[in-house]
């Protein structure tokens, strides 16, 4: 297949660059957000894409890639959920979150890896990740699921009925 | 004025003393300019736009205002440091990453107030002479992100914003730019390299301090959100009124944010200094959970050095020195910093002794581990050491020499990295071992000692030591 980014896209884009008025380089970073938004993930076309409209070498756009934890270079579920893993929520019980949002959307973490973070349910609908703190920590246990944002998550039934 | 009515369980306590999160909960307030002009917003922006730039500055110079998110540093004096005669653009950048463990204030501000954030940022950039200003907002505030580009759009067409604001020949246009998931974006040279499209590798200072050499190699400053906010109400009310709020030294009010084992999590703004932790845990927070009692407290951040419960701090000198339990500390830069620790970005951390502290300390060192850039041997290789330490301490698969190979890898960290994640890496494994070694070698087992190190590796490690 192709990679082929639709017009509306490609104005929002360069609508994005015109914000960098010094260096275009600087708008790696909301060129990929963009990107990512769209298609789900960044995969090597969408590199050379970014790295075309921003007149670098595909290399400085894959070496922030590779860098940034919220870039992803695979597909996630329709649905992708970070849980929140560091202290506080930690101490509120965001593993337990974590194995109770497993079990309920039949993911499997046992493969995942610091270079491949994420796990996909076998269905396409739901992936899920740590993440490090989301700075909300006085309403742990927290997580974001998509571009939602769900404090003190308590009722894991309720929570992904609302992204079936 | 009449009193603010606050949403019903969201009222701030009687202790705190609301400025820059006055209207965070108002049951009467949303994000519109129009909410934030009914209640004089923009009229500080205005009245600065009539004043010498340099006088703004040593308004904010002569309240004491301290930075709010990490290091306490004067925010004037900082401005200051922008080079005389200087005749490269200037660049302002508000640190909107917040992303320091146990921090969770500079989120509420962006989504309940954006236009004091914007207010604040616009008399900043006019003091100090830039004409673009950037909000780095971490990823993970997606929301945030939309509600102040919102806010900046309709601040521009009001003309807060854009070319010759106010009619005073002064132009000025914010962006919002978002980050990508990663904790060093916070560290300032980090995050400027972040902005320049880069891995975002600190800088080394000297020389790249941002004032002097920072975006586009320019002179830059960076502010926290915070810190920001209350550059508005500085002109608002004059800096000796300002100054009057808080200690000397620790003048004006900041947020605190509590978590962990207490009953009433939250932030809570209160005077520099005039609150105590024991104030804050038992009164504020409605204090330790039924049954409980303190084991210690991080009070400032997941990098600030832990206080254990049963310490007795020393503080002042001479005549004036003073003994304090952990209640009795008043939540000021100075003091923390005298009982050893840091204020760092406000952000309390409260531990019961229902907790294993060796399952705490391997937490804060899993997201060290994660976090850091990777660019210094000592921060990259330690950080994962200690992880991996603590990951064995937790499995009972530790022996106790194992303690004393944590506690010395991170003293080979800290002090000798490029930037201040090192420190903030190695504080905690320093002082979790200082102050909880027992607990640590209660978790390990004598009896695994032999399997791990023999005798030639034992004295070559304390050779290295
Ligand atoms: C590892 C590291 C992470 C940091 N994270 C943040 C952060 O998330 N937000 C922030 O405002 N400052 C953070 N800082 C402090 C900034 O480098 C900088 O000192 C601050 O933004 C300056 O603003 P202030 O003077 O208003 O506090 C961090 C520092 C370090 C070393
Ligand atoms: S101290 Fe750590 S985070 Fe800072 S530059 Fe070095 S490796 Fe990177
Ligand atoms: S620890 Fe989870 S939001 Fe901070």
């Amino acid at each position: 297949m192709s990679f082929a980014v639709p017009s509306d896209l490609e104005k929002e884009i360069d609508d994005r660059i015109t914000h960098y008025p010094v260096s275009k380089r600087s708008a790696v970073l909301p060129v990929l957000h963009a990107l990512q938004h769209h298609f789900g993930y960044i995969e090597e076309a969408a590199v050379e894409w970014a790295a075309a409209k921003l007149e670098l070498e595909p290399i400085q756009v894959l070496e922030v890639v590779t860098f940034y934890p919220g870039f992803r270079q695979s597909a996630p579920g329709k649905c992708h959920i970070r849980v929140c893993r560091t202290l506080s929520c930690a101490m509120a019980g965001s593993y337990e979150l974590m194995d109770k949002l497993c079990e309920k959307t039949g993911i499997d973490r046992s493969g995942v890896t610091h270079h491949d973070p994420i796990a996909v349910s076998a269905d396409g609908k739901f992936s899920i990740e740590f993440a490090e703190c989301l700075a909300s920590c006085g309403t742990g246990p927290v997580c974001l699921v998509n571009d939602d944002f769900h404090e003190a998550v308590s009722d894991v039934d309720g929570l992904l009925s609302q992204y079936q | 004025m009449s009193a603010i009515q606050y949403r019903p369980g969201k009222e701030p306590h009687p202790k705190e003393h609301r400025v820059v999160f006055k209207n965070v909960d108002r049951a009467d307030w949303d994000t519109s300019l129009k909410t934030y002009e009914s209640e004089g917003g923009y009229d500080q922006l205005k009245k600065a736009l009539g004043m010498e730039p340099k006088t703004i500055t040593e308004e904010v110079k002569a309240a004491g205002l301290r930075g709010r998110g990490g290091a306490g540093f004067p925010a004037g004096m900082k401005w200051s440091f922008l080079p005389p005669n200087n005749d490269k653009p200037v660049y302002l950048i508000c640190n909107a990453d917040e992303s320091e463990p146990g921090t969770f204030k500079d989120r509420y501000i962006i989504h309940q107030d954006p236009h004091q954030l914007i207010e604040g940022m616009a008399i900043a950039c006019f003091a100090t002479g830039a004409r673009l200003a950037y909000i780095y907002i971490r990823e993970e505030f997606p929301e945030g992100a939309q509600i102040l580009e919102k806010a900046i759009a309709e601040a521009h067409k009001a003309g807060y914003l854009g070319k010759n604001i106010q009619g005073s020949g002064f132009d000025l246009e914010i962006y919002v730019h978002r980050g990508a998931g990663a904790y060093i974006c916070g560290e300032e040279t980090g995050l400027i390299e972040s902005l320049e499209g880069k891995r975002p590798y600190p800088r080394i200072k000297p020389p790249y301090f941002p004032a002097a050499m920072g975006l586009y190699l320019c002179p830059t400053i960076v502010n926290n959100v915070e810190t920001l906010c209350h550059v508005k109400h500085i002109l608002e009310i004059g800096s000796e009124a300002w100054a009057k709020t808080g200690t000397p030294n620790n003048t004006g009010t900041r947020i605190l944010c509590v978590s962990g084992d207490v009953k009433k999590p939250g932030y809570y703004e209160v005077q520099v200094g005039k609150v105590t932790m024991g104030e804050l845990i038992n009164d504020m927070c409605g204090g330790l959970k039924e049954g409980r009692e303190l084991k210690a407290v991080i009070p400032g951040g997941s990098s600030a050095k832990v206080l254990r419960a049963d310490e007795v701090f020393t503080v002042g000198r001479g005549d004036g020195a003073r003994e304090l339990t952990i209640w009795d500390i008043p939540m000021d830069f100075d003091t923390l910093a005298a009982c050893g620790s840091m204020a760092g970005s406000g952000g309390v951390i409260v531990i019961d002794d229902s907790r294993s502290i060796s399952w705490v300390l391997n937490n804060i060192n899993n997201f060290y581990a994660h976090e850091s850039c990777g660019q210094c041997t000592p921060c990259r290789e330690g950080s994962l050491w200690m992880k991996k330490i603590t990951d064995r301490v937790v499995a009972g698969k530790a022996s106790p020499s194992d303690i004393d190979t944590l506690d010395s890898v991170a003293r080979n960290i800290d002090g000798r990295t490029i930037c201040a994640f090192g420190e903030a890496a190695s504080w905690p494994t320093e002082s979790f071992v200082e102050k909880f070694r027992d607990e640590l070698v209660a978790d390990t087992k004598p009896e695994l000692e032999d399997d791990f190190l023999n005798a030639e590796a034992l004295t070559a490690a304390a050779n290295l030591r």
